[in-house]
């Protein structure tokens, strides 16, 4: 579960203001809302990327707020994937495992059953500069995963993917997620993508975050159309 | 209009499909374009860059001309400059090694932290670049003989830890390290810039502290700056002479490096030996950044 209370978030002149959110456990929430409106530094705010200047995050109902991102047990997926230039994808996999000092077998399993989960399990060996874009989706998905986190962030996961690997990842995006009741928050600018994942439907605009009716997709075009006061 | 001299111009060719008198009456027409040849900006290129190459190559083949074998066996054989060569090799590996081992750290927090007062730490850093080396020397040795609580630097390392700095070999390795770090800490830093910071922070949120975010994720990918910087700051470590010669001073067979030779022999007049230790300088240069980089590229792979 994550809960944002009356959160205020600075960085130089950029300023999001009084949000309050609440993704339960278990949901889907998208976020949507204009380029540069702030949405990844909601993100950021939520892994302890960034600090909040006030008011209190609350994770799975603990007060996060001044936690360290290494001790929030957060699976994020920035935009950019940031993939590890020097390892393997095997060693994606195995990375946060081996810094929580996993044991061996534990960790060759864990490794196993993601990849299979992830249609990986050919690329293990491989290094990731020579992954297509799809690829590397999965691999920095199973990187976040693999130490079963509660909370996982993904940063416009699928928008650099042609379609039909964007059809195939949102459908093993809501399968992983049913099956391991992962509380998501997942930022994109598709409609479709929000109308085939969303449980609930956020939107930043004007430094506000407010929660909308699903309902209001399908009759949006695209993100612009969106307004403070509802649907134009 | 076909076999006019005008359609064979090139500048002023019109499109075939038009008939140059409307095109004219409607539209200005633009002239077909061709860029010409790049041929003489590639020459003038090749030619400024190419002049530097050749005043390189000619003084290095002007040192080979004016010795002989004779001259450089002999020099070679000269006890005091077998001295010079190895306190020269040594010297330079422990003042790099010094180097990105201080480097790492400073070029890092550079990279990373903004804070109050970097400007000043960045104006500190290029201190030791811009200043005349001579004044570099003269400062280390000031440093060591200004009295402090009754005694001096100097006075305290020597009580304490029982070996001279000043007029030894550990101030040939401090004179160097003092110039050739200011180096290695601006390659390091550009280094830790071109590295993306998000996989380190991706790395926080999967678990790791800060250092082992640093281990693990940033340092395996600054393996080449750290290559780059090690090669920088021993070449500067070799061709450092002036405050070695205010700091370490000069003496034959204690604090004598090869830039150090070449001064001494050059003073008494030995212009055959100053030009056969010159070309051992740049044959160990060679050989030194030749095998570094060579295992660099190994690393890299």
């Amino acid at each position: 579960m994550i809960q944002f209370h009356d959160v205020t978030i600075r960085s130089g002149p950029f300023i999001l203001s009084n949000v309050d959110l609440a993704v339960p456990q278990g949901g889907y929430a998208v976020l949507m809302g204009g380029t540069g409106q702030g949405k990844t530094t909601i993100l950021e705010a939520i892994c302890g990327l960034r600090r909040v200047s006030s008011g209190r995050v609350v994770i799975c109902g603990v007060d996060m707020t001044d936690w360290k991102p290494a001790d929030r047990g957060i699976g994020y997926v920035p935009q950019d994937l940031a993939l590890f230039p020097t390892m393997t994808v095997r060693e994606h996999l195995e990375f946060a495992l081996r810094i929580r000092r996993v044991n061996r077998a534990t960790i060759l399993n864990r490794v196993s059953e993601l990849a299979q989960v992830l249609g990986i399990e050919s690329l293990l060996s491989r290094h990731t500069r020579h992954l297509s874009g799809g690829e590397a989706q999965r691999v920095a998905l199973g990187r976040a995963l693999a130490f079963q986190p509660q909370i996982l962030l993904l940063d416009e996961p699928l928008t650099a993917l042609d379609e039909a690997t964007r059809d195939r990842l949102c459908e093993l995006l809501r399968s992983i997620q049913r099956q391991s009741n992962l509380t998501t928050l997942h930022i994109t600018h598709s409609r479709t993508e929000a109308i085939a994942l969303a449980d609930l439907l956020f939107v930043v605009e004007s430094h506000q975050v407010t929660q909308r009716p699903l309902a209001e997709l399908e009759s949006i075009r695209s993100v612009s159309d969106i307004s403070p006061a509802g649907v134009r | 209009m076909n076999g006019s001299p005008l359609m064979t111009d090139l500048k002023t060719v019109v499109p075939p499909s038009r008939s140059p008198d409307i095109a004219v009456g409607i539209v200005s027409p633009i002239r077909s374009h061709r860029a010409g040849s790049d041929v003489p900006f590639l020459v003038l290129m090749g030619g400024l860059g190419g002049s530097y190459l050749l005043l390189i190559v000619a003084m290095l083949a002007a040192d080979l001309a004016f010795t002989s074998l004779g001259d450089f066996a002999a020099a070679l054989h000269k006890p005091e400059i077998q001295f010079a060569v190895r306190l020269t090799l040594i010297s330079c590996t422990i003042s790099a090694l010094l180097s990105i081992w201080v480097a790492t750290p400073l070029g890092y927090l550079l990279s990373r932290f903004q804070f109050r007062g970097r400007w000043l730490i960045d104006t500190l850093i290029d201190v030791p670049v811009v200043l005349p080396p001579l004044v570099i020397g003269l400062s280390l040795l000031i440093l060591f003989h200004v009295p402090l609580g009754g005694g001096n630097l100097e006075q305290w390392f020597q009580q304490q830890l029982g070996f001279r700095i000043t007029y030894a070999q550990p101030a040939v390795i401090l004179a160097q390290f003092a110039v050739a770090c200011a180096f290695a800490v601006q390659t390091m830093r550009v280094t830790f810039d071109q590295i993306d910071p998000r996989s380190e922070q991706v790395a926080l949120t999967l678990g790791c502290r800060r250092s082992q975010a640093f281990l693990l994720i940033v340092l395996p990918q600054a393996w080449r700056g750290l290559i780059a910087a090690f090669t920088i700051a021993w070449a500067r470590s070799l061709g450092e002479f002036g405050p070695i010669l205010v700091f370490a001073g000069a003496t034959r067979m204690r604090t004598e490096v090869l830039s150090t030779t070449v001064f001494l022999e050059l003073s008494v007049g030995q212009l055959e030996a100053a030009v056969a230790v010159s070309l051992v300088m740049v044959l160990a240069a060679m050989v030194v950044l030749g095998i570094v980089r060579l295992l660099g590229a190994k690393v890299m792979r």
